[in-house]
């Protein structure tokens, strides 16, 4: 069983920060509990992989601590932690079989021949390499190596977690689904801490328990894939959480008017007035339905992009460019069009922070 | 004016890497490769720019016969998927070195140069160097140093792919305008049919180095004529079933018996093998006409807008889309319909024998 700790943890590159540009990763409180899954999601320089490094002991973080249980490891050596990880390029041996691939890390720890034998017959079969386990990794694909290294990853029981640092990166589309969903199960069947890194949304969504969603080394929310999609708590998760992103419209909020140019439109919910802070609106491409002419806000239709299974239009409400759903009965709109947007799923944004409206 | 290939092929035995290609590639549209790793995109792209010679059929560009002229006496510009910069000239010198190479006067050069940087953002950050920039910025670079040579041909080869997700909306977004005006001809290679559908123009199917379907992307998409075509351009997965066909029934691999309906009913008896896309599978359904199944949930996958449910009715694991929020516990037995009338079916050859109601008149 295991439990991390980070109690405030951050980090600087260069010696200690001054000031709150100077950390790569900016303190953090968190516990990530045993049986559960995380994935950590950001842009490049989000403070991710400083993060993941730091839980694997490459690197020392200039504040805080970091508990595996309650045992401060947070100057332990990478070797002593109990660690697996994952790579984004296969890491295997090539002249040994799979199943000796499988078999290493269980061997080094002089676990009894019956037992690696029982455990690495468990993963070969819910990763299905019981057919090449007698095979040379040399001859096999990208694919299936990169499957070894997974397996490799989680074939000891014991580890207090498992760290993916982008494992699907090099996996074509059509394995990524396979890969994925093997993922899954095998994380429902073990019951192991995993944690995994990723820059791709939907790896995130559809891997893991809750979702750290960080920018500029800050952790802007943890939550579900649904909390995330349904009440991201910041601006750029909306943004960032989704394909396309939210839109964002700057707005004037009274009560429960909103005020977008020179058009209204009525809010489920109550707001204070923040007349001196900036205020936005945000909704969701797919909460933001086109409609015809006359119907809701005005709109120009710039163009339709066709994804085979959605239809989505960029539009112009006013000055401002957004995207919106077009309905599977309509045919393709042109020109001026009218935009609805789904009660309920209207967000308000101070300061890029969403405020909890007060029901009417 | 286009780049027309004719029965081109590139083999180096015992592998043949392309064989028999023949594809043309107009000028004001966008020309994508869609295909896995290892289809034959890049020796493709390697064949039109000249860095490589076919050992079979001829490459002309305009009408002119090009094939065997070396990349040097060719006006091409390459975009790899890795971020190839000079790492000690500034990102000024790096979007103007083609054109110092063709000795082209300084005053043209900062004038291009300047107009590439504007179209890409890169216009603060030209006294940098490349390795101060983000991965997003340096491909940037890249892309600008494509632009301003103003060659006839631009090859694009997954561009985008190292790129983090958000940013490869946004540049995908910007491609197609930004090289619109240049009047090239363009050729995008990409392992992603997404990213092909929202590129539009043109699309050809790769796989195991032949193009399997040429043609408007959307119409590729909705019609492929052959089932590598239909597998290659399925983001998830194609999820398919073997069946035999006998008067009004057809059955399946495991033995199960259906009725025909839809798409199966005008075929003539024999051995088929049925495609479907993800969105063409309904759960907790069940209706009189079409394929109907109980399954198994594998695994479920929420993203927000989509739910994708892994379902296993005995013949493999299939890929199932909802829109919204669906949460189906693993284990739990579920309805599965297929309708019918969206059905792809080939024959054993893997030809297509018929192509969904719903698509023929999309």
């Amino acid at each position: 069983m295991s439990r991390i700790t980070l109690d405030g943890i951050a980090h600087a590159y260069r010696g200690s920060a001054q000031r709150p540009e100077d950390y790569a990763l900016k303190p953090l409180h968190h516990v990530w509990e045993q049986g559960m899954s995380y994935a950590l999601l950001g842009p490049s320089g989000c403070g991710k992989t400083t993060l993941l490094n730091i839980i694997s002991g490459l690197i020392i973080p200039s504040e805080g601590r970091l508990l595996f249980d309650d045992k401060d490891v947070t100057r332990l050596p990478t070797e002593k932690r109990n660690i697996a990880q994952v790579f984004q390029f296969p890491v295997i041996y090539d002249t040994m079989t799979v199943a000796e691939n499988l078999a290493f890390p269980l061997k080094n720890r002089h676990m009894p021949k019956a037992q690696v034998e029982a455990r690495v017959r468990e993963i070969a079969d819910i990763l299905d390499l019981t057919p090449d386990l007698n095979r040379r990794a040399r001859g096999l694909t990208a694919d299936a190596k990169q499957k070894i290294s997974l397996g490799r990853g989680l074939v000891r029981a014991d580890v207090s977690a498992v760290l993916f640092d982008e494992p699907l990166t090099v996996i074509d589309p059509g394995l990524k689904w396979e890969l994925r969903s093997k993922l899954k199960a095998v994380h429902r069947a073990l019951d192991m801490l995993m944690i995994y890194v990723t820059h791709d949304q939907v790896e995130a969504l559809t891997f893991a328990d809750k979702v750290v969603v960080m920018k500029d080394g800050s952790v802007l929310q943890v939550g579900t894939p649904l909390d995330l999609f349904e009440r991201p708590e910041h601006t750029f998760v909306g943004y960032f959480i989704g394909s396309p992103g939210m839109n964002l419209l700057p707005t004037a909020v009274t009560g429960n008017r909103a005020r977008i140019g020179n058009r209204e439109i009525q809010l489920e919910t109550t707001y204070p007035s923040f007349t001196d802070r900036t205020a936005q609106l945000g909704v969701r491409p797919d909460h933001a339905i086109l409609a015809a002419p006359g119907q809701g806000l005005p709109v120009q239709v710039q163009r339709v992009d066709d994804l085979g299974r959605v239809r989505l239009a960029r539009v112009m409400l006013g000055d401002h460019p957004l995207v919106a759903t077009v309905p599977d009965d309509m045919s393709v709109p042109t020109g001026e069009a009218g935009l609805i947007f789904q009660p309920g799923r209207v967000h308000v944004y101070v300061d890029d922070r969403r405020v909890e409206g007060v029901a009417a | 004016m286009s780049l027309v290939l004719e029965g081109v092929g590139l083999s180096v035995p015992p592998t043949e890497y392309l064989r028999d290609i023949s594809l043309e590639l107009p000028r004001g549209t966008m020309n994508v490769l869609l295909g896995p790793t290892l289809s034959g995109k890049t020796s493709l792209m390697r064949l039109m720019a000249g860095l490589e010679r076919p050992t079979s059929g001829r490459v002309l560009l305009d009408g002119k016969d090009v094939t065997g002229v070396p990349v040097r006496h060719r006006s091409v510009a390459m975009v790899y998927q890795q971020f190839v910069n000079y790492p000690t000239l500034s990102v000024y010198e790096n979007i103007a070195s083609p054109l110092r190479v063709q000795k082209v006067n300084a005053s043209e050069v900062d004038k291009r140069v300047q107009e590439a940087a504007k179209l890409l953002g890169l216009q603060p950050m030209l006294q940098r160097t490349p390795l101060q920039l983000s991965g997003g910025q340096q491909q940037r670079v890249a892309i600008a140093r494509a632009l301003v040579k103003r060659a006839d041909l631009v090859l694009l080869d997954e561009p985008l792919a190292n790129l983090d997700y958000k940013l490869r909306e946004e540049l995908r977004e910007e491609l197609p305008r930004i090289f619109a005006a240049s009047g090239a001809i363009l050729v995008y290679a990409t392992t992603e049919p997404t990213e092909a559908l929202l590129l539009g123009g043109n699309t050809a199917t790769l796989w195991e180095g032949r193009v399997t379907q040429l043609g408007p992307t959307a119409s590729v998409y909705r019609r492929p004529q052959n089932l590598a075509a239909a597998r290659v351009f399925s983001d998830p997965p194609l999820n398919e079933i073997a069946v035999e066909k006998r008067g009004a029934m057809v059955t399946l691999g495991n033995g199960q018996q259906l009725p025909v309906s839809g798409a199966l009913s005008g075929l003539s008896d024999g051995s088929y093998r049925l495609g479907f896309r993800a969105e063409h599978i309904s759960l907790g359904v069940s209706r009189e006409t079409g394929l109907n199944f109980h399954g198994e949930v594998k695994v479920t996958e929420l993203t927000g807008s989509e739910s994708f449910i892994h379902v296993d009715a005995g013949h493999g694991t299939w890929v199932c889309l909802a829109r919204g929020v669906q949460e189906l516990v693993p284990g739990a037995t579920v309805d599965v319909h297929i309708d019918t009338r969206q059905l792809f079916v080939f024959d054993t050859a893997g030809h297509v024998a018929a192509v969904p109601e719903m698509a023929a008149t999309a």
